[in-house]
């Protein structure tokens, strides 16, 4: 441990991005893109009994300005395809998306002329959740394995991986 | 009762009445479509028939009819509490009829939901525009020939300034 022997006893060496990375994951604000019945199954999550907030991710802001990982709950119709895009634009980096169940992640069984087949093929999504609804328990191991994504000691994902890019900051791969 | 609007109907319309049916009490009329709008504002407006409530106006497709598609109207009178329900038969790929949105304000909202899903123009609607999917949507996706595996472009939002 190179420096750290040069060093007074009491300090310790680290790297900026994982300092950062650290602060980031415990303070992840979600913005919930919800519009159909897998919103309510998040309700469940942010309320008492399971209680999102435990995780650090419980301060809910219906602002994009204000939020840092996106949480697409619901059925994405083409209509709405390109609100929910712009609505991601309009989020600071660095950002994550979860897409929260069967109809976020691939449409679901809404295979049909109005339903976008899965929200990536607009936007960047870190973590999928399986499920219709998914169970509150599933939502919180998704949080819980982004978090791990956002120190880099997570699986690596085939899409859109965070990179810990030279200068520190922690970046989208293929963010818009 | 609604079996007497039926009578009247004959009556007051003839020709106008192709067939009618009446099966559990479902009273229905097939009209010719030229007559539509006399006819719908005849029931609303005559006494002892009132049918002064558009329940639903939808679109049909009988692909396999000469005549294809077909436009239903259910009535309902709220001082009266009976129903009728009317129905027209359209014919060719882009089939026509007139606008009762004149009749019952109601009626607008789902006219724009038939010529959407199944290309009906209904002549004389104050604002015929796609309602539920959007304007660049290609086709009529209601349509029995719509291909099922068909999926529209991403449509392009709009800029911000
Ligand atoms: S995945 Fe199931 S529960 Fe979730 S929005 Fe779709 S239909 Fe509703």
């Amino acid at each position: 441990m190179g420096i750290q022997n040069t060093l007074q006893e009491g300090f310790f060496t680290t790297r900026l991005e994982h300092v950062l990375a650290w602060g980031r994951k415990y303070s992840l604000w979600p913005m919930p893109f919800g519009t159909a019945c897998c919103a309510i199954e998040f309700m469940g999550v942010v309320s008492s009994r399971f209680d999102i907030s435990r995780f650090g991710a419980e301060l809910v802001r219906f602002s994009p300005r204000q939020a840092d990982l996106m949480l697409v709950m619901g059925t994405i119709t083409y209509k709405m395809a390109p609100i929910l895009k712009r609505v991601w634009d309009q989020m600071c980096e660095p950002k994550w998306c979860i897409a929260m169940g069967a109809c976020a992640s691939s449409g679901g069984f809404y295979d049909n002329y109005s339903t976008l087949q899965g929200i990536d093929e607009i936007i960047p999504v870190d973590v999928y959740i399986p499920g219709c609804p998914p169970r509150p328990e599933q939502i919180i191991h998704a949080l819980v394995k982004l978090q791990e994504k956002i120190c880099g000691t997570g699986q690596s994902f085939p899409v859109a991986p965070p990179l810990v890019a030279a200068s520190g900051v922690v970046k989208k791969g293929n963010a818009a | 009762m609604s079996q007497a609007i039926l009578e009247q109907l004959r009556a007051r319309f003839g020709e106008a009445i192709i067939e009618t049916h009446n099966f559990r009490g479902d009273e229905t009329a097939i009209v010719r479509r030229e007559q539509i709008v006399p006819l719908c504002q005849w029931l609303k407006a005559t006494p002892g028939i009132e049918c002064n409530m558009l329940i639903d106006l939808c679109g049909v497709d009988y692909s396999e009819r000469a005549e294809r598609f077909e436009v239903v109207y259910h009535l309902y009178s709220t001082t009266q509490k009976h129903r009728v329900r009317v129905k027209v038969r359209l014919a060719g790929e882009a089939p026509q009829v007139d606008s009762v949105v004149a009749v019952w304000p109601a009626a607008n909202w789902f006219e724009r939901e038939a010529f959407d899903l199944f290309g009906i123009t209904f002549v004389g609607h104050p604002h015929l525009k796609r309602l539920l999917t959007f304007d660049e949507f290609e086709g009529h996706p209601l349509r029995k020939d719509y291909p099922v595996n068909r999926r529209p472009k991403i449509p392009t939002p709009d800029p911000l300034m």
